[in-house]
């Protein structure tokens, strides 16, 4: 079989069923072959949408995502959709062509060593040299990015080599030759024993919970173990949805824009249950002054992230899912009483009732960004899978839109990438046909990749993105405002296309909210059309997400408020 | 404290290039570095000397086991192993010093390979400590130019490294 075609065979073994991708010179036989074949091929209109599409399917879905680019520009293109999902786990397989083997290394037309120049942001790579291996390095690739820690795997393929004709049979699975990766998935059992026992002895427990227990599926097991133990729960970004936010043991977000009661609850526990997490520095700003009085539990997957930040007292190595699951049965076997740990209990709900998020009332007849996120929720009855852009509207988005579910909150988290939400949605939507996905968008980073709009015209994904719309680069500019004494360098884009009219112009419909009352009708007839929708929301310009604890402060830096 | 890792990895091409990149992006320095091929020619071992006081030796370890064609990590203890580096060294030797640097070469055990009418090149292995011994004395000839590779440690005993 030409190896072309074996590289789609192999594909479909994995279960693949959509490429995001962009055709070029060396792909020309994997195109060719793609044209006969039923693979769904979702043509994004610039490598990197098609990357962050794969990402956004990844995550959506947890499934692995595939998107295809072809050599030199067309694989550089990806390298910050690769980035992307390396920072935030997303399992993706990346595959790019390359220049025929006999003209690598010659600086010839389209030529980039992609291997070496995504090197640092790859879980693995491959540069396939023998045709013959491509059927054991794709089963490798895609079971290296989905298992362990996921992360995304590059395959690099010269065009001869798929050109050339390989034996393949699609029902003899290749071994794989992957000796060093094992990765540990049992917690020890003596640790979970240990952890258990601090558990019951905790008077001030907090359970820290992120990106980590939604790749594992652990949502189950964490609720039983919070629930049980009546915990309070705060979640890292990539873990919203990992615990209903609106159950009374949320605490919603922490860190650098979580919500004050989180924080306070971090600074006073005793004791800190990490669960999938790696405890970010928009997490624990200055790590001295990081629950200062807690001890720490850390489950997490990857032994690295044990002690890398924190040093820990009990750390599980081990799948979130099944190290939750034992420690239930040993927590368990302590026989908590609800009211162990009541005046701690009441301390958090004395702080959720004094400091709760703020939904501003509009004073200017301006849409307020919190009370726009939260019209968003209410219309969407909360059930939406949001993607969000890069920002104060991702800050907002996580505040405000509170998540219920894993795997429908989707977020550049580590990466911080701007135009990362809208081409996610698109792949969010491909994954979940029926759902109604929601980019919530600044105007600055939806003009990053905007020209997905013919992608999800083309392929009739009724893609709904709610720009809040201020015309300034706004995280920068409240940065600029706060500490910057309000010099507002190069933040100010007032000079922006028509949003409706653009969106028009791309096939999609356009809508504008100016005023608070009209928001929710918008939003309602929005929704309701099949087609993609941009709905320019034009908010408060100088608005600003609160709370906040400056980069690298602590909790007794924090600003409740404007000042 | 210098401290000697023991790395197998997969003998693959890139390799290399994975181990030394993860150093510099992590921001670890490596001291020194032997690579070659293992009595098994698909498995490569790497020793690589860091030193523990400029970064979290469990960091560098943990990092490097995930790279997937690292196969296993020994974090060689100096007491339990022996140590070697391999050194040339190219002296000026006239007829005057030449008996004085051949007495040297005797005690140290060291090796002359090569002879000229102005040139010695002499070979020594030992352990780093001894190597820079040797060179110290050396110096006062005229070192016209040295080589001197990375470290090399086996563990002592019946287990292997």
């Amino acid at each position: 079989m030409r190896a072309a075609n074996v590289i789609l065979e192999a594909l479909k073994r994995e279960g693949v069923d959509t490429i995001f991708g962009f055709p070029g010179g060396v792909l020309l036989p994997l195109y060719d072959a793609l044209y006969d074949s039923d693979i769904n091929h979702i043509l994004a209109r610039h490598e990197q949408g098609a990357g962050h599409a794969a990402d956004g399917y990844a995550r959506a879905s947890g499934k692995v995502g595939v998107c295809l680019a072809t050599s030199g520009p067309g694989a550089t293109n990806l390298v910050t959709a690769i980035a992307n999902a390396y920072m935030d786990s997303v399992p993706v397989v990346a595959i790019t062509g390359q220049v025929s083997r006999h003209l690598i290394g010659l600086d010839s037309f389209q030529e980039a060593d992609v291997t070496g120049i995504t090197l640092p942001i790859v879980k693995h790579s491959y540069l396939v040299k023998d045709a013959g291996t491509l059927p054991r390095i794709i089963r490798e690739a895609f079971y290296i990015a989905g298992t362990g820690r996921p992360g995304p795997v590059v395959i690099d393929i010269p065009v001869d080599v798929t050109k050339e004709d390989i034996d393949f049979d699609p029902e003899v699975l290749p071994a794989m030759q992957l000796p060093g990766y094992k990765p540990t998935l049992k917690g020890h059992p003596k640790q979970i024993k240990e952890a258990a026992r601090l558990i019951a002895a905790a008077e001030r427990p907090v359970i820290y919970a992120g990106g980590g227990v939604i790749i594992s599926g652990a949502s189950e097991e964490l609720r039983e173990l919070a629930f049980y133990g009546h915990i309070p729960v705060t979640t890292t970004l990539t873990g919203k949805g990992c615990f209903p936010e609106d159950h009374h043991l949320s605490m919603g977000m922490l860190g650098m824009h979580g919500t004050q009661y989180a924080n306070y609850a971090v600074s006073k526990a005793d004791l800190i249950i990490a669960v999938g997490v790696r405890f970010d520095d928009r997490v624990t700003g200055n790590l001295t002054t990081f629950a200062p009085e807690a001890r720490f539990i850390h489950i997490d997957l990857d032994p690295a992230e044990i002690s890398k930040n924190v040093a820990v007292d009990v750390p599980i190595v081990g799948d979130a899912k099944r190290v939750l699951a034992a420690l239930l049965v040993e927590v368990k076997k302590l026989e908590l009483s609800a009211d162990r740990h009541l005046p701690w209990m009441e301390q958090v709900e004395a702080w959720k009732r004094d400091h709760p998020l703020v939904i501003r009332e509009s004073e200017s007849g301006e849409i307020m960004p919190e009370a726009a996120v939260r019209t968003i929720w209410q219309v969407t009855k909360g059930e939406a899978v949001v993607c969000t852009e890069v920002g104060q509207n991702q800050m907002w988005a996580a505040q405000h839109y509170l998540s219920r579910q894993p795997r429908r909150f989707i977020s550049s988290g580590g990466l911080g990438t701007m135009g990362f939400g809208f081409p996610a949605a698109i792949g969010a939507q491909v994954a979940l046909p029926d759902a109604l996905v929601v980019d919530i968008a600044g105007d600055g980073s939806f003009q990053m990749t905007v020209q997905e709009l013919a992608t999800a015209v083309q392929y009739r994904l009724p893609v709904k993105v709610c720009i809040l719309n201020n015309q300034y680069l706004g995280m920068v500019r409240q940065w600029q405002e706060l500490f910057w004494n309000k010099r507002y360098s190069e933040t100010c884009i007032e000079c922006q296309p028509d949003f409706v009219k653009l969106a028009e112009a791309y096939g999609a419909e356009g809508y504008r909210a100016v005023r608070p009352e009209e928001l929710e009708e918008v939003l309602r007839t929005a929704f309701a059309t099949d087609k993609p929708a941009v709905i320019d929301i034009r908010i408060k310009r100088e608005a600003n997400v609160f709370p906040m604890i400056p980069a690298g402060g602590s909790v007794h830096d924090m600003m409740e408020r404007e000042p | 404290m210098k401290h000697t890792l023991s790395v197998l990895v997969e003998n693959k091409p890139g390799v290399l290039t994975r181990v030394a990149g993860l150093f510099a992006r992590r921001g670890f320095n490596i001291d020194s570095l032997v690579v070659a091929e293992t009595e098994n020619q698909a498995v490569s071992r790497m020793t690589i000397t860091v030193d523990e006081q400029d970064q979290p030796l469990e960091q560098v370890t943990k990092q490097l086991h995930k790279l997937i064609n690292v196969l296993k990590i020994t974090d060689l203890d100096p007491a339990g192993s022996v140590e070697r580096e391999l050194l040339l060294i190219k002296v000026k030797a006239d007829a005057v010093s030449r008996s004085a640097i051949m007495q040297i070469v005797e005690i140290f055990r060291a090796k002359i390979v090569d002879v000229s009418p102005e040139v010695l090149i002499i070979e020594m292995t030992g352990a780093r400590e001894k190597v820079s011994a040797f060179m110290e004395l050396m110096a006062p000839f005229g070192v016209v130019e040295l080589m001197r590779t990375g470290r090399m440690a086996m563990s002592r005993g019946r287990r292997a490294t």
